[in-house]
């Protein structure tokens, strides 16, 4: 792995600094942008799965790996880095995307994305430099944060431990039982991201299990918790960065399922279907430059 | 059994700080001296397994050599994908004990026997099994595990004091049969092994225990198949997935050996047997006590 590392380009960006650790300097607009436009590349080129939920997580993973965690992509196993866990391991376009951004390996990695002998498959791997734990099982991922912040916090360690879930995972039991151990452990240095983009596999989450008053209901398990617009990069910042206060921390962060790409907004065919044809590929980056000169403006 | 595991994981725990023990909310009368002299070393994570196993990931992926502790069904069935996943796919040291395997909650009824386990566990991938069968046999699964910290698991009886003078985990030699014994064997699994003097006898068999089921002892257990004619399994457990199972996949290997109707499953007492047949159990030989 090594020698394989050593031998990668590693990615030149404009927008990002080539000092790792000096985060501040990312434009995190044009970050979240290159998330999105990568993850589409890889998603096409593979025909793959997954690419809604992961345009709607790109501002969030966008927000972490640009600002807030502190992270040494030349050296993924940093004792003090902070612990990002992708429990919505099915979208790992997006965190495969934001890893290869920050330099935790090389682009070219992501054109092979999902080929035969891909060490990058369709869900998160831990083999993947910088990928904390192999995720996808639903409703695993802040168990096992919790585990870590639990260890982190018998040790007084200054790292935090995040971890973004998806909407629909909020209806596998195991995540309630780890809702219910952190708030009772009073880990203040886990923070749970929901990607809140009101769809899943087969319908809206309303639809399906109702979930109705998320935040409110995570903080009557002892958490704080708050709501944000999930692609407002200055109000995820701000929430994120929030320091600890004694209670696990909940960021709600309503999104848009597909955001980005006008013709996959809220469109559940993008859960699954792939932009596999030249045409909606092409398409697709069209609206995502639009959207983004828009943003710009 | 508990108790004296319970114990020698303490005495281990005055030695290396690593080691922590995380409770479902099971363990009461036994796991107390424990928590008295490393309290932060422990954490009941409530009536919660997938949460349990998922934090003890965690934990072992934070440095931690971490052992899981509940009944054999809720310990290794309710948290079955926390320990595929989390467990061996990341290959942590997480040792999943479990007390109660088999029958052994008889009366309890069938929502607490665990005859499945060990066919379960045994084909995660770098999941070591234990079944001990006596309290020495436990502490030396126990020193097993730590010598090579990754995934295990520990299946627990209750008392297993008849057999004590025990020295590894592999094939031990309990009892010899009538003198120039050659004809038969039986291999027992577990604290069973405690119950199967008599029928071992009966049948002028030598008793053999294992303790580690996963991976097997291969090269004993190939002589063991050249120098007898007819090789008994007592295990208490489902025919299907077994030690029985697993010897019969083993030997498959081996020249001349035939398998059909060398091996026999037993469930060890009254309770067990009529739980069984309110189980369904398609288990054929039965020892009658």
């Amino acid at each position: 792995m090594t020698h394989e590392r050593e031998a990668e380009q590693m990615p030149s960006f404009p927008f990002l600094s080539q000092q790792a650790s000096a985060t501040a300097q990312i434009d995190l607009g044009e970050f979240a942008h290159h998330i999105r436009r990568w993850s589409l590349e890889m998603v096409h080129r593979a025909n793959a799965s997954h690419i809604g939920g992961a345009l709607s997580a790109a501002d969030i993973l966008a927000a972490l790996y640009g600002r807030i965690l502190k992270v040494r992509p030349e050296e993924p196993a940093w004792p003090e880095r902070d612990r990002f866990v992708m429990s919505k391991g099915h979208c790992c376009v997006g965190l495969y995307s934001a890893l290869a951004l920050r330099g935790f390996f090389s682009t070219e990695r992501l054109q092979r994305y999902a080929q035969p002998g891909s060490l990058l498959m369709g869900h998160a791997s831990h083999k993947v430099p910088g990928v904390e734990w192999s995720t996808g099982s639903l409703g695993q991922g802040l168990g096992l944060a919790a585990g870590q912040a639990y260890a982190g916090k018998l040790r007084n360690s200054a790292w935090r431990v995040y971890a973004l879930l998806s909407d629909g995972e909020l209806n596998e039991g195991s995540t309630w039982e780890a809702v219910m151990f952190a708030g009772h452990h009073r880990l203040e240095k886990l923070c749970m991201v929901i990607d809140k983009n009101g769809q899943q596999a087969m319908g809206v989450t309303a639809g399906i299990l109702d979930l109705g008053a998320v935040a409110e209901k995570i903080q009557a398990f002892g958490w704080e918790a708050c709501e944000v617009d999930g692609h407002d990069l200055d109000a995820l910042v701000t929430a994120l960065s929030a320091p600890p206060a004694g209670k696990p921390r909940c960021v709600v962060a309503h999104t848009v399922k597909g955001k980005g790409v006008a013709y996959m907004e809220h469109n559940l065919k993008w859960h699954y279907s792939a932009p596999h044809t030249r045409e909606l590929f092409e398409l697709a980056l069209e609206q995502l430059a639009q959207g983004a000169q828009e943003e710009r403006r | 059994m508990r108790n004296a595991f319970i114990e020698h994981l303490t005495a281990h725990m005055a030695q290396d700080e690593s080691i922590f023990l995380v409770v479902g909310d099971l363990g009461y009368s036994v796991v107390e001296p424990l928590v008295e002299r490393y309290p932060e070393r422990f954490l009941n994570a409530g009536v919660a397994e997938q949460n349990m196993t998922a934090v003890a990931c965690g934990l072992a992926r934070e440095g931690y050599k971490v052992f899981t502790y509940s009944i054999a069904n809720f310990t290794t069935l309710r948290c079955l994908e926390q320990i595929r996943n989390g467990v061996c796919y990341h290959g942590l040291p997480v040792c999943v004990v479990s007390v109660g395997g088999g029958y052994m909650y008889g009366y309890l009824g069938p929502t607490h026997h665990a005859t499945e386990d060990i066919g379960i566990m045994r084909t995660l991938p770098g999941m070591r099994v234990f079944v001990p069968f006596s309290q020495r046999s436990a502490q030396l699964a126990l020193d097993e595990v730590l010598q090579q910290p990754g995934p295990a698991y520990i299946r627990l009886g209750r008392q297993g004091k008849a057999v004590d003078d025990v020295a590894h985990n592999g094939l031990t030699l309990v009892r010899a049969g009538a003198a120039g014994s050659t004809e038969r064997a039986v291999i027992a699994v577990g604290k069973i092994c405690d119950r199967v003097v008599r029928f071992a006898e009966e049948r002028t068999a030598d008793l053999y225990a294992l303790c580690r089921v996963n991976p097997l002892p291969e090269p004993d257990l190939a002589k063991l198949f050249e120098q007898y004619a007819e090789v008994t399994v007592i295990e208490d457990h489902q025919r299907n997935g077994g030690v029985m199972s697993a010897l019969a996949e083993f030997s498959t290997g081996i020249k001349g050996v035939n398998i059909a109707g060398r091996f026999s499953l037993a469930i060890e007492h009254e309770d067990g047997q009529r739980a069984a047949l309110l189980f369904g159990d398609q288990s054929r030989n039965v020892i009658h006590e």
